[in-house]
């Protein structure tokens, strides 16, 4: 397991070198130049001066590799830079983002699941009933409606016309009032894919000899689905949950952007904008770290829930 | 005294092609303590039949007649009473033991669950249980192996827990199908042991194509064709005087008779030929075998046959 687990982890460096090489570049290559856009004054003009200054401070004046390597070797020390704009360390914003973003990707995950499991088994035992027509016609629709569509008529409804709910914001560090339409925007449309998998895979589950093994010895149709079938009907469940969690961590650009959520979605968009290389470096490199980590956790898992996967010292 | 009795049951199931006649009119009898052995060819019928007695049909089947357990219509009992009567008065061991153990839960645990259901024992009893039970179908070190999962064992072994799992709960009367499927010929041998042994005192059906296993373990024997019996006699009726050509063609196909196949497919199930159902593959075959179909009729020593020429 151990030897697993450090495996995982090497694995992470040349993907992480991938990673940070393509983005420095991309970001170098995109016109525009935040010295000139963070030396812009309030009436538009630039002072070529302090543009130039910014620029030899910043270290903006050196080629691009060398940029590279200094920042690499920064990173290696644990030290990820300074955004241009707040002079702040890029870390702290990250975190202070982070928070936010984990906080409605958590939310967002239980509203999908609680959607999304009952209703996969109802219509899995119910199959081709009035109520399976309809959880899936509602799962198509909610895989084809875009998030940013239904986000603004949750918006529209609950908070301009019937002002039950905040139209946007963070509130005070993220109250459930201000959490609520964007954890239903992105939970929904998560909940779509995992009901019509929940229903599949329990289609399949049910229809396995061990079924019929578990009805002969005389179990209650209760414990045969909710035990014998739901047990295996979980392990593909919880591979799609895992991945789709690891999408929302990294933050939901349109739905943050949308509801003016403070998460890492936003605070990558805001920095490309700006120029701010340090933060969407940093950003990159963590949203990296995190999304390889998200699928590592889901592949111990299985272990947990699959007993015939097996980590060998190998 | 008869401990089961089916009178002219049909199992019919409804496909897209058409209504599946799986079973046709069948009666036949089981008396106590006695081995019956159900046998034919894939596709005949027989698994239904096993599974129309347990009433674990899908939603499809529309089921007729009567099957009596104990004097009690089967086919009546209330879905709870049913779900009482399975593992713990009727017990069916399964074919596959390879996909019929639920591969997530832990073979110990899996035979503990009915043990729990019917004689209400605690966890920790039942699991007791179970482990002797693992010691009876001679699974060594039973404690250990009780923790681990199914993928653990080998197929051999899985038919022990299988057949550790259907008589946990003693029952009185066991549906066996296909125990011997898939196994080499010692582990079968070894298996056939088994069964003998822990099913002396027990009524079984045993359903199967092995006219080898069914020899070693059975007091009488069906043969069964598209749906129907064609023949049940006594074992030694059967291999010293079979009367159904069917039957003949059956025995001619073992190994040690030479391996001659009967010549021919079985008939589609949707649509039975008119007459007798086997006078395409028949040598015997007549006119009149090609227009009427031939009742089921004794020959004396309760050996029964459908055919026009078994008198002759």
């Amino acid at each position: 397991m151990f030897n697993y687990v450090l495996k995982r982890i090497l694995q992470l460096i040349p993907a992480l070198l991938i990673v940070s090489v393509a983005s420095f570049s991309i970001i170098y290559f995109a016109p525009g130049d935040p010295a000139e856009t963070i030396c812009t004054g309030p009436d538009g003009n630039t002072n070529p001066e302090s543009v130039e200054k910014f620029r030899i401070e910043m270290g903006l004046d050196k080629p691009l590799h060398t940029q590279y390597l200094i920042w690499l070797n920064n990173v290696v020390h644990g030290d990820l830079g300074y955004s241009f704009r707040s002079e702040k360390p890029v870390f702290e914003h990250i975190i202070t983002a982070f928070k936010a973003t984990l906080k409605l990707s958590i939310v967002s995950l239980v509203v999908s699941l609680i959607i999304a499991v009952p209703l996969g088994i109802l219509s899995a035992i119910r199959q081709n009933s009035l109520i399976d027509v309809s959880c899936m016609v509602g799962a198509s629709l909610g895989v084809s409606m875009p998030n940013f569509w239904l986000g603004l008529l949750l918006m529209l409804l609950f908070g301009v016309y019937l002002h039950w709910l905040p139209v946007a914001g963070y509130g005070a560090g993220g109250d459930i009032e201000h959490i609520i339409l964007p954890a239903i925007t992105l939970g929904t449309g998560s909940a779509a894919v995992t009901a019509r998998l929940m229903r599949s895979s329990m289609l399949e589950a049910l229809g396995q000899d061990y079924i019929q093994t578990a009805r002969a010895k005389g179990v209650p149709e209760q414990v045969v689905i909710g035990k014998h079938a739901l047990k295996n009907a979980l392990i593909p469940v919880v591979t799609m949950v895992g991945l789709n969690f690891g999408y929302l961590l990294n933050g939901s650009v349109v739905v943050e952007t949308i509801f003016g959520w403070p998460g890492l979605g936003s605070l990558i968009v805001d920095s490309i904008n700006m120029r701010d290389y340090m933060m969407v470096q940093g950003c990159m490199i963590f949203v990296a770290v995190l999304f390889v980590a998200v699928n590592m956790i889901v592949d111990i898992s299985y272990k947990y829930i699959d007993p015939r996967i097996h980590y060998g010292a190998a | 005294m008869n401990l089961l009795e089916i009178i002219n049951l049909t199992t019919h199931f409804q496909t897209p092609d058409g209504i599946v006649q799986a079973v046709d009119k069948i009666d036949l009898s089981i008396r106590e303590k006695e081995t019956f052995g159900l046998i034919g060819e894939t596709g005949c019928g027989k698994t239904v039949i096993g599974l129309t007695i347990m009433r674990l049909l899908p939603p499809t089947a529309t089921v007729g007649g009567e099957i009596l357990y104990n004097g009690k219509n089967l086919l009546e009992v209330s879905e709870t009473g049913m779900r009482k009567i399975r593992g713990e008065e009727i017990a069916i061991i399964l074919q596959n033991p390879t996909t019929s153990l639920n591969p997530v839960l832990k073979v110990g645990e899996q035979i503990a669950e009915a043990i729990r259901l019917h004689q209400g024992l605690n966890k920790h009893d039942a699991k007791k249980k179970a482990i002797e039970m693992l010691d009876s179908v001679r699974i060594s070190s039973p404690s250990r192996r009780a923790n681990e999962y199914p993928h653990k064992f080998s197929g051999g072994m899985k038919q022990r827990v299988m057949i550790a799992m259907g008589l946990a709960c003693d029952p009185s009367f066991i549906i066996a199908d296909e125990p011997t499927k898939g196994l080499d010929v010692t582990i079968k041998a070894q298996i056939v042991e088994l069964m003998k042994e822990m099913t002396e005192h027990k009524a079984m059906l045993l359903i199967t194509h092995d006219l080898g296993v069914a020899a070693e373990m059975c007091d009488r024997i069906a043969l069964m064709y598209a749906g129907e019996l064609v023949e049940y006699a006594p074992l030694d009726e059967i291999f010293e005087k079979p009367l159904h050509p069917y039957t003949i063609g059956f025995l001619n196909s073992l190994p040690k008779k030479g391996l001659v196949p009967i010549p021919g497919m079985s008939p589609s199930l949707i649509n039975f030929p008119d007459g007798c159902r086997f006078h395409s593959r028949c040598d015997y075959a007549t006119g009149e075998c090609k227009q009427k179909h031939p009742d089921m009729v004794e020959m004396g020593n309760g050996h029964f046959v459908r055919c026009f020429h078994a008198r002759s």
